[in-house]
């Protein structure tokens, strides 16, 4: 017989278990060094010691960590599930390996097989033009195709950027983002570590992506790295970052800050896919600044979690600047995601799209959170803001919190909400040509999303459909 | 051969009203059935059983086909079995295009009649096929590429049934009003590509209102259907009978409002 949509429901989630929720549990003895439990000016001092990194940093973690600890939890967006993060019960800084690696057979065993199973290594080798790979705290693993090496291409882990380059990191570092932007990003600069720096050089087009790859495998881990791309003008890259954790019973933290800066004509598509396990609250801030006729895209796929709270933000500040938003939430058992974006246009002739689709289910609460602003003097802009959700059950919730401020006459806003069910006669139509319950639902599904999907990398675009597929299998029995 | 037969089939709606009251029909591959009845006769009802739609409960009688019980079966197993119901009212899938949902249907079914074992039609095979029954419902190539029914027309929409049942080849097929909403030339092709698959590989049960279709596909046996109950049974003669007298000499006498 076939399956109710409540079996279906059940079997959600349950491979993840198999193919990310693994861990290394022995190896926490072999770390080269993890902090003790907690958030203080000390730990501040022992993770500028090891990183041996210049002193207006160690004051700027200083001052961001007094930021934190002066501003309120936001009341809105993760509230309740928010107050429920336990700072002190975290580890904010560690270091798995004394050196990085430029071969994954210089990695410890535990640690390389990680990324075998994550298939990282395979995929550099098919269709990478530079992969940096994350554990815990620090990049393990980095490596860039020499030919943008010799074309003055930077994609390096964000530490050894500071080390290398502190002028160019110095000028931008902190600039878009504000280290007392909100309470995560003040945060992150008191505690980063990690991340990418991508300097691409005018005219630069890097055809094949980037990748950077965040794992956390410690219990009670917090993941804050920090990332800061600059594409020069007419230069173009596109960065992608995948992102998985073990299943623990308690809570871990990735609250990670990304800065984004699109020269003159140059363009940069930022593309996630954040799988999370069910135990980890993702707090991220993202913004990016698009100067004149650049574009900058981001999509946004949010596919696991407990808590998501991310609206990857673009300021048109060039005339002729063009910004896309692209996110895809799907929300499931004991999930929030309350996702979204940001277009502010500040400069004349500047478009943006935001398109969001949600999906919740079995009790998932899945939202569109965004801000399109138009200020005075940016005239003739356009922005279209699009977003579908799409509720599984009856115990699942959608919600829209769409902000717009015009303060320029002469534009043009379009904004469009939807909310819909998968129809039983949707379902029949398609198991009447002999798809299952499951694979029919999971087409309607798939169909939902491909507006997005069509816009990622083909391999991506496969492994978003398996995971769909996947999270629409039924139970056994 | 292939036999589809229905016994003393009772269907209800889930809130217990009976619309199909004990049909008695075979319907052999080479043959061409027509039940034709009145709006609200049952028809789609009787339909959407046969297919298995969850809605519809069958609270007495036997779905055979090919002597094989599937009263109980869903709706994609007896799909993997062999029938095909032409929707009245197709369902738009969006962003599910039509080749990639054509492609996903015929190796679920490809796969269930290799009992449960993965057995993909090659890409090229597929495609050669799929153009090829496209040129013969003249439908246009550029619906391929377009998401299922998402902004088809009537006539698309009718066509492209029609074409999954041309790649799907079932056994026995069940053509609900297919007639309704296409124009005279979109009739004509619809009705010849359906005589053209009725044949020693499939039979088919064409539901209607009217004897329209009928003057396309010649039906060798004409079911009248009114209140949930075949009343009458004949040749051909009698869908043109029914053109000229109607329903009305089986239909009850509407009661009056107290």
């Amino acid at each position: 017989m076939a399956q109710t949509e409540s079996e279906i429901v059940q079997g959600i989630g349950s491979d993840y278990g198999a193919k990310y929720g693994f861990s290394n549990p022995d190896e926490a003895k072999d770390y080269f060094f993890k902090s003790g439990r907690g958030l203080s000016h000390e730990l501040v001092d022992a993770i500028s010691a090891h990183k041996g990194e210049p002193q207006w940093m160690n004051k700027f973690r200083h001052r961001s960590l007094d930021y934190f600890l002066a501003r309120p939890m936001p009341t809105w967006g993760g509230m309740p599930s928010l107050a429920e993060i336990d700072f002190e019960n975290i580890y904010y800084y560690i270091k798995p390996t004394e050196n990085q690696a430029e071969s994954w057979e210089d990695l410890p065993a535990d640690i390389k097989d990680t990324w075998d199973k994550l298939g990282i290594p395979e995929a550099e080798k098919n269709y990478l033009a530079g992969v940096g790979a994350q554990y815990e705290s620090e990049v393990v693993y980095h490596k860039l195709q020499e030919h943008l090496t010799a074309q003055g291409v930077i994609f390096l882990d964000t530490d050894t950027a500071l080390r290398e380059h502190e002028d160019l990191f110095k000028q931008y570092f902190g600039t878009i983002i504000p280290q007392n932007d909100n309470k995560f990003a003040a945060l992150n600069s008191a505690v980063w570590s990690g991340g990418s720096f991508i300097y691409v050089p005018p005219g630069v087009r890097i055809e094949l992506p980037l990748q950077a790859y965040f794992r956390i495998n410690a219990e009670n881990m917090g993941q804050f790295e920090r990332t800061l791309i600059l594409v020069d003008e007419d230069a173009y890259v596109h960065y992608v970052e995948g992102c998985t954790a073990p299943i623990y019973s308690t809570d871990s933290l990735h609250s990670a800050v990304v800065e984004i800066v699109v020269k003159k004509g140059g363009r940069c598509r930022y593309t996630t896919i954040q799988n999370w396990s069910n135990n980890v609250y993702n707090l991220v801030t993202k913004r990016a600044v698009a100067e004149e006729n650049a574009t900058m895209e981001w999509v946004d796929g949010n596919l696991g979690s407990k808590l998501t709270m991310k609206y990857p933000a673009i300021w048109l500040t060039g005339k002729g600047a063009h910004g896309e938003v692209l996110s895809i939430a799907f929300a499931g058992k004991g999930q929030h995601q309350d996702a979204g974006g940001k277009c502010v246009h500040v400069a004349p002739n500047t478009t943006s799209v935001i398109t969001s689709k949600s999906i919740s289910k079995n009790g998932g609460r899945a939202g569109y959170r965004g801000l399109l602003e138009v200020a005075k003097g940016a005239h003739g802009s356009k922005s279209k803001v699009v977003c579908d959700a799409l509720i599984l059950d009856e115990d699942s919730r959608s919600d829209t919190y769409p902000y717009i401020r015009i303060d320029e006459n002469d534009v043009d806003i379009g904004h469009e909400a939807t909310v819909s069910k998968i129809g039983e006669e949707q379902l029949f139509y398609l198991m009447s040509r002999g798809l299952s319950e499951s694979d029919a639902s999971a087409m309607v599904v798939s169909g939902f999303v491909e507006p997005i999907t069509k816009e990622l990398p083909l391999e991506y675009a496969v492994e978003m459909n398996r995971l769909i597929q996947l999270q629409m299998e039924g139970s056994v029995g | 051969m292939a036999t589809l037969e229905l016994k003393k089939l009772h269907v209800a709606l889930e809130d217990g009203t009976e619309i199909v009251k004990g049909v008695d029909l075979t319907v052999s591959s080479g043959e061409v059935h027509a039940i034709m009845g009145p709006n609200g006769s049952g028809k789609s009802t009787l339909a959407y059983a046969v297919a298995g739609h969850p809605a519809y409960q069958i609270t007495e009688g036997q779905i055979l086909l090919d002597g094989v019980d599937i009263t109980e079966a869903g709706a994609d197993e007896r799909a993997q079995a062999g029938l095909f119901l032409a929707f009245q009212y197709p369902h738009a899938i969006p962003g599910v295009t039509v080749t990639n949902f054509l492609r996903q249907a015929m190796n679920a079914v490809r796969k269930a009649r290799n009992g449960g074992v993965d057995s993909p039609m090659p890409v090229p095979e597929f495609r050669k096929l799929f153009l090829a029954k496209m040129d013969d419902l003249k439908v246009s190539r550029e619906l391929a590429s377009r998401y299922l029914n998402d902004g088809f027309s009537g006539g698309e929409k009718k066509r492209v049934e029609i074409l999954q049942m041309a790649m799907l080849q079932p056994k026995i097929a069940v053509l609900d009003e297919t007639d309704s909403g296409l124009d005279i030339d979109a009739l004509k092709i619809v009705a010849e590509g359906v005589q053209k698959l009725v044949g020693p590989e499939m039979g088919a049960l064409v539901i209607t209102h009217y004897n329209r279709i009928l003057k396309y596909i010649t039906p060798d046996f004409v079911h009248v259907f009114v209140d949930g109950k075949i009343v009458e049974e004949g040749g051909p003669e009698l869908a043109e009978k029914l053109e000229v007298s109607g329903y009305v000499q089986w239909e009850k006498p509407k009661e009056e409002a107290a």
